[in-house]
């Protein structure tokens, strides 16, 4: 059975002011334009994926990390407090597929993968922070590059 | 994709594709390229198969067929591990600042 987060994560934190968790009502929709074999597809991941030298995630950092898409594993490295790191620093394609993306690419599954992929810390407490700092650099990102769909994993 | 599905109904991602995993495997088992290609591949196709808003497509894939505890233990107190302190992030921030200095 699915894990219930919602209710666990009241429990965990029971001590404190019960989380409100973003509810919506409506559900924004876009059609696909082409087939995903003819699709530009940017790559984000949550899950705290830094590149080289970029500088750690903070608590409550809003901020995102470019990954060039041709990064080598070697060259990537992952903070995120809200979530068991261990297998993601083993493997980072566990929360950030950008290998399997690139081969998908190579075989032509898909059009092309979009050059940075992207990366944030999601364990950030302020939603608004995220909607009114975070999505719309992301979303001015993914205009300029002309993205067709964007792949997110939420770790 | 997602493995917190109460947490995607509630925000209503326009597409999801979810896989019962333990946080942090969203996208499979470590040094696993088989089931991660499987997940991946399934996702992308969801971008052409989900019609409807909202909608969330639920893969097949099992973590581990012999043991499900981790369903009961995940996210329960106690259960998480002790994370890096400050002093160590910030001494493998400064490692990672050193090895790629040019």
């Amino acid at each position: 059975m699915p894990v219930e987060y919602i209710p666990r994560t009241r429990e965990l934190y029971s001590d404190f002011t019960p989380y409100r968790w973003v509810v919506n009502t409506t559900v924004p929709w876009t059609p696909l334009r082409k087939p995903i074999a003819q699709s530009k597809i940017a790559l984000m991941s949550s899950g705290g994926i830094m590149y080289r030298d970029q500088p750690r995630f903070h608590h409550e950092d809003a901020s995102y990390r470019r990954i060039p898409k041709d990064a080598a594993r070697e060259d990537l490295s992952v903070w995120h407090f809200g979530y068991p790191t261990a297998d993601a620093e083993k493997d980072p394609n566990c929360v950030f597929p950008l290998e399997r993306m690139r081969e998908l690419e190579a075989e032509h599954v898909i059009g092309e993968l979009s050059d940075p992929a992207f990366s944030f810390m999601g364990g950030v407490y302020s939603a608004r922070k995220i909607r009114e700092e975070l999505a719309p650099q992301i979303v001015d990102e993914l205009r300029r590059a002309h993205v067709d769909a964007f792949y997110l994993v939420p770790a | 994709m997602t493995s917190a599905l109460d947490i995607t109904q509630s925000v209503k991602a326009p597409r999801a594709v979810f896989v019962n995993f333990p946080l942090g495997h969203q996208t499979g088992r470590p040094n696993d390229p088989a089931i991660q290609r499987k997940i991946v591949r399934d996702a992308l196709r969801a971008f052409e198969t989900i019609g409807t808003p909202g909608e969330i497509v639920q893969l097949p894939y099992v973590w581990d067929p012999n043991d499900r505890t981790w369903e009961t233990r995940d996210y329960t107190k106690g259960w998480m591990p002790e994370r890096p302190s400050r002093e160590a992030a910030d001494l493998a921030e400064a490692e990672r600042a050193a090895r790629y200095a040019k």
